[in-house]
């Protein structure tokens, strides 16, 4: 789609004229989220578009990936992005890029008006028409990466707090594995529990999958492969919480725990590691 | 899919396979990686240097950024003018202390990354081509 | 190559590996703790790999080839203080490391040294 060279001069003899429409057009819009945006910025940004807009389309060409348009997707990415962070939805900044198209429009009229080539100028207008419209949805493009990051940073923030590892007793570590594992938290969490186990030197580890609805193979792989590096290190993982519909779907899977000390309550397992580490408990007698 | 160009290194004497675990830990650090895939890098890389060392007789050590999409990772590639490996199935297998395989750290290697190229001809060399995804 | 020094406490020999090992130093490591369990007739061998920030085939060939050697001159091998990421990258790689025993620091290796060696050869003084 080639654009005509006629629109490029006309954006920039008509700058002003172009950002005064269009910044009011914009400040009067029903998506204006002045709570979250300043009239200032919003201006400096429309200005900044127009200028860009003009300077891509001198050589007439829309290949919205060529190296022409670098710089408005540069600010259409930035707009995008700061917008995204600060709480607007993806029309709403789409919007910004849609309301562009009435000014535009109305200037191309005027020219047209003033004994310009009717034609050529609807054609511009249409041509011009179709690009804003691309140029909106790239502005959505960029909102769907900048939300995907958000998220990704937050479900990274929750994994690590969801799941801590507690000291029971000196040398003693329990962690309880609480809702459904998936392979990734399952990893991340027995990450954090053989570190502890370096730092604080504990002999024992105990695994509570009480609170695990369903273990599926590669959750039961990645304890196994935890209790396997812990006794490299020297330590003892101990799972405990296994209920008997884990212990026949584990069976149902083939995955043999060789070598994995397991008990049916966190209890039995912390007994166990005291017992091993050489502690009795005993009651005192009532006085 | 892009890929830019990090570090190339010659693997030519014993000091070198060190340099390249080092440069390893260097490249997996500046790629963002945590401490486990910085150690599982570092450790598939020197097998498979000691390999290109060792068996090959010596040769290039090639680290890139690579993208593909949304994703980037860290790319090594080893590349030797050795003997080569006639029979690449039986390279690829686990030898570690049992006497089947070749001992040759293949299989451990393709383990500890995401993918794993290796082109061999006797007689030409070996090249062995390593990804890890951030 | 580098010689990692090998010292004795009683009737152990104690080792520290430090980053960086290569193949030579590792084999030169082997080779000066047969030597010493010989000339100190030691009954057991301590080495402390705190210090290895990855630990490939080649060296857990030499770990295990160390226990064996050592096993065959009547002492017993702890090592110590393996890091969680290393320990982790070593059950991907597939290594089964067997007859190594392991513990968390020296201080536990030691005390577990001491339960598997027990009371001193025929012969000693006590």
């Amino acid at each position: 789609m080639e654009i005509s060279v006629s629109l490029s001069s006309l954006l920039e003899e008509h700058r002003d004229e172009l950002l005064s429409d269009w910044a009011e057009a914009l400040r009067s819009a029903t998506t204006r989220r002045a709570d979250l945006i300043s009239d200032e910025q919003v201006r400096v940004e429309a200005k900044q578009f127009i200028t860009l807009l003009a300077r891509a389309t001198r050589t007439g060409t829309a290949d919205l990936e060529g190296s022409d348009w670098d710089e408005l997707r540069g600010l259409l990415g930035d707009v995008s992005r700061s917008r995204a962070l600060a709480g607007f939805t993806p029309s709403e900044i789409a919007t910004f890029v849609f309301s562009f198209k009435e000014p535009l429009f109305d200037l191309l009229s005027k020219a047209a008006a003033d004994g310009g080539n009717a034609q050529a100028l609807l054609a511009d207008n249409w041509r011009a028409n179709l690009l804003l419209d691309r140029l909106g949805l790239y502005t959505t493009e960029v909102y769907q990466s900048a939300r995907e990051e958000i998220i990704r940073r937050q479900q990274q923030e929750m994994l690590e707090l969801s799941t801590p590892v507690v000291k029971l007793w000196d040398q003693i570590l329990a962690v309880p594995l609480i809702g459904t594992m998936d392979s990734e938290r399952t990893q991340v969490v027995m990450e954090s529990l053989l570190e502890m186990i370096s730092e604080t030197s504990a002999a024992f580890a105990v695994i509570d999958i009480t609170g695990v609805p369903t273990v599926d193979t590669l959750v039961a792989q990645h304890l196994l492969k935890t209790a396997a590096a812990a006794r490299l290190m020297g330590a003892e993982v101990i799972i405990s919480g296994i209920r008997p519909q884990i212990a026949q779907t584990v069976v149902q899977l083939g995955v043999e725990l060789p070598e994995v000390t397991t008990k049916a309550s966190i209890a039995d397992a912390f007994a166990l590691a005291l017992r091993r580490l050489g502690w009795t408990v005993s009651r005192n007698e009532k006085a | 899919m892009e890929a830019e160009l990090l570090e190339r290194l010659r693997l030519d004497r014993e000091e070198d396979v060190m340099r390249v675990r080092q440069a390893a830990r260097r490249w997996a650090i500046d790629l963002g990686f945590g401490l486990v895939d910085q150690t599982k890098i570092v450790t598939a890389v020197s097998e498979l240097a000691r390999n290109a060392f060792v068996y090959g007789g010596g040769g290039y050590v090639t680290a890139e950024i690579t993208h593909v999409r949304e994703r980037s990772g860290l790319r090594i590639t080893f590349e030797d003018q050795g003997p080569g490996i006639a029979d690449l199935e039986l390279a690829m297998r686990d030898g570690y202390g049992t006497g089947e395989g070749l001992g040759l750290g293949l299989g451990g290697a393709r383990r500890l990354m995401h993918e794993f190229d290796i082109r061999s001809e006797v007689g030409k060399g070996t090249t062995v081509t390593v990804t890890r995804w951030a | 190559m580098n010689r990692i020094p090998v010292l004795r406490m009683g009737r152990f020999l104690l080792v520290t590996v430090q980053m960086d090992l290569d193949d030579s130093t590792a084999a030169q490591l082997e080779e000066d703790l047969t030597t010493g369990i010989v000339k100190h007739r030691a009954e057991g061998v301590l080495i402390d790999i705190s210090g290895l920030d990855f630990v490939d085939s080649f060296i857990g060939r030499t770990l295990v080839g160390i226990a064996s050697s050592s096993r065959l001159l009547g002492a017993e091998t702890v090592v110590v203080g393996m890091r969680s990421a290393v320990a982790i990258t070593l059950i991907e790689l597939g290594i089964a490391m067997n007859g190594v025993r392991t513990a968390l620091n020296v201080e536990r290796g030691m005390e577990l040294l001491s339960g598997l060696v027990g009371g001193g050869r025929p012969g000693d003084g006590g």
